[in-house]
């Protein structure tokens, strides 16, 4: 690895070395760097439309926190991302391991299986997003369609337009999407056990769910850790389903508003109001930042802390 | 999970464990693949066919539907765009992240720790969020409403990835390869083009496939940074073109089924490689 230990590097081998790093470098540093340092500055300014104005402080902080008509907005949203997040740890990431674990066995068919799950994980958010608004279309999508052909009339519903099954059904869309990966990223740490473990532990007598708890679920804490960080990350970034299947708006009355779609009507306006204010749209976007890293980073450390070397 | 718990002490799992997983295997692989299967059924239907029997075969020789995509709207546009971007984006990636991960992997030197932590901050931090001001830079620039506004936007989020992909492969190539080409004269160029590259084609398909799903499938850059329909790329275009004809569900699930394609029958083709490449930063 230590390629020039015996004499100091030439003049020549210094400059192939920087054209090496440099152009690389110079790019993040005006496309990363510079972005993410000016966001923060951004929010401290007052914003006339793409024109900077003048410096005012915590204002904008102040009104997306606390402000009359930006806060209710800024909580509820808060809140239904909280509630994504539970769900999907649940349905996706827990899903994803219980169907790890039969993968893991090499059923018959794993194969096609394997295969299967990870098929609409490659799809694009906004394809996913649109086939299941047609599919939940409250007359014509084969949701109420199979539901009125096996008799369940009374279980139909119009999925999308009504309050108390919206964010729902997005987060089942979501699931559908990405339920694949923590599969197999699950699939990958549970083949990386060494198989005697398990072994023993059957010749011990152990059932099924004793081992899937006491043994398989500690020893895929890496993966774990991995994998709910990252779902910490995406359901607070979350925008693209929400914003094809519901809207900008969050439709039906703000229950299915998400940070990402506030954030997005505040900076970069919507087509009726057109408004776009980047003072506040930073504010938001500096908080959910800092946000994101401090929690994902005590998330990853607590969660390291139950990873075991073997 | 209860009559699970209640099965008795075995070395071998149960006949009926081993059904119970058949079955929820089997289940889950239909809800998996049915939705995609029904999108393109409806591809080949009228709108009144699909409204009428949902669940029907169609005739599949009706390919009226894909004649319009194709033919009538801006869709072809759109999936050349994505291409465009796409490929560019990839192939920058590649050759940015290859130059920076084989310096810092067959080069000492005391910058390489910096040069490490300054790419792995790239790797963490959300570029989405600080979107206000690429705005204004790319805007500064005059890449605002142009290819070149994604490509570079792109790149910059793959780029960091890209290195620690190739560094930490670079890094395990043993270094009388490079000696013995350095006692016949070899200049170091020559060295890194001619032995070390060739030997790193498996970490670059891997990195460009863990970048270009995500590239190709984007939707939240393109939406914030181009205006001109001539220029939007597939996911983008395919909102304006849901939008236009919102009534005609033979068309939409035609235009679905030709965005989704492409990417899907790749899959099916290289499905090793897309498993390994777009888990690999969540894999060790």
């Amino acid at each position: 690895m230590i390629v020039s230990r015996k004499q100091a590097p030439s003049l020549k081998r210094q400059m192939w070395v920087a054209f090496l790093v440099v152009p690389p470098i110079v790019f993040m540093s005006l496309f990363v760097v510079y972005p993410i340092l000016s966001a923060f500055a951004y929010a401290f300014y007052d914003w006339q439309g793409l024109a900077r104005g003048e410096y005012v402080g915590l204002k904008n902080f102040k009104e997306v926190l606390f402000g009359a008509t930006m806060a209710p907005v800024v909580w509820n949203a808060f809140l239904h991302n909280v509630y994504a997040l539970v769900a999907l740890m649940i349905i996706q990431n827990g899903g994803g391991f219980l169907l790890a674990w039969l993968l893991y066995k090499e059923p018959f068919g794993f194969r096609f299986h394997r295969i299967a799950v990870f098929v609409p994980v490659v799809l694009s958010t906004i394809i996913v997003g649109f086939l299941w608004k047609l599919f939940l279309n409250p007359n014509f999508g084969i949701v109420n369609q199979a539901l009125y052909s096996l008799g369940l009339d009374s279980l139909a519903k119009p999925w999308l337009g009504d309050s108390s099954t919206a964010l729902g059904a997005l987060i089942l869309a979501n699931a559908w999407h990405f339920v694949g990966f923590p599969t197999l990223v699950y699939l990958a740490g549970m083949q990386r056990i060494p198989p005697e473990i398990i072994e023993a532990a059957r010749l011990d007598g152990t059932n099924e769910w004793q081992l899937l708890k006491n043994i398989v679920w500690p020893l895929v804490a890496p993966s774990t850790t991995i994998l709910f960080t990252l779902l910490f990350i995406g359901a607070f970034n979350w925008f693209e389903i929400p914003y094809v299947m519901v809207g900008l708006d969050g439709s039906p009355f703000g229950t299915t508003d998400v940070l990402g779609l506030v954030f997005y009507r505040t900076a970069f306006g919507n087509q009726s109001a057109s408004i776009q204010n980047f003072g506040m749209g930073s504010a938001l976007a500096t908080l959910l930042f800092l946000f994101i890293v401090v929690f994902a980073s005590m998330l990853t450390l607590w969660l390291r802390r139950r990873e075991i070397q073997f | 999970m209860t009559a699970l718990t209640s099965q008795a002490p075995a070395s071998r799992q149960p006949i009926s464990f081993a059904l119970l997983a058949q079955v929820i295997l089997i289940a889950n692989s239909f809800i998996m693949l049915y939705p995609v299967v029904v999108m393109v059924l409806s591809a080949f239907k009228t709108t009144g066919e699909i409204f009428e029997h949902p669940f029907a075969l169609p005739d599949f020789t009706q390919i009226g539907n894909f004649a319009k995509v194709l033919g009538e709207t801006a869709m072809p546009t759109y999936f050349m765009n994505s291409i465009l971007v796409t490929g560019t984006s990839v192939l920058l990636i590649l050759v940015l992240g290859t130059m920076a991960g084989y310096a810092v992997a067959r080069y000492e030197s005391r910058t390489n720790t910096f040069i490490l932590l300054f790419f792995l901050a790239g790797l963490m931090l959300p570029l989405k969020l600080a979107v206000i001001p690429l705005f204004i830079l790319l805007r500064d620039l005059g890449l605002l409403d142009s290819r070149w506004s994604l490509i570079v936007t792109y790149t910059a989020i793959g780029l960091p990835s890209a290195v620690f992909i190739m560094a930490g492969f670079l890094r395990t190539l043993p270094s009388e390869l490079e000696d013995a080409a350095r006692i016949d004269g070899a200049s170091e160029p020559r060295i890194m083009w001619s032995v070390m590259l060739p030997l790193a084609r498996p970490p670059m398909a891997i990195a460009a496939i863990q970048n270009a799903v995500p590239i190709w499938n984007d939707f939240f850059f393109p939406l914030v940074f181009i205006q001109t329909d001539a220029r939007k790329t597939l996911p983008q275009g395919l909102t304006a073109f849901m939008g236009e004809y919102t009534t005609d569900w033979g068309m939409l699930f035609a235009g679905l089924t030709i965005a989704a394609a492409p990417i899907t029958l790749l899959y099916i083709a290289l499905s090793r490689q897309f498993i390994q490449g777009m888990t690999a930063g969540a894999v060790k």
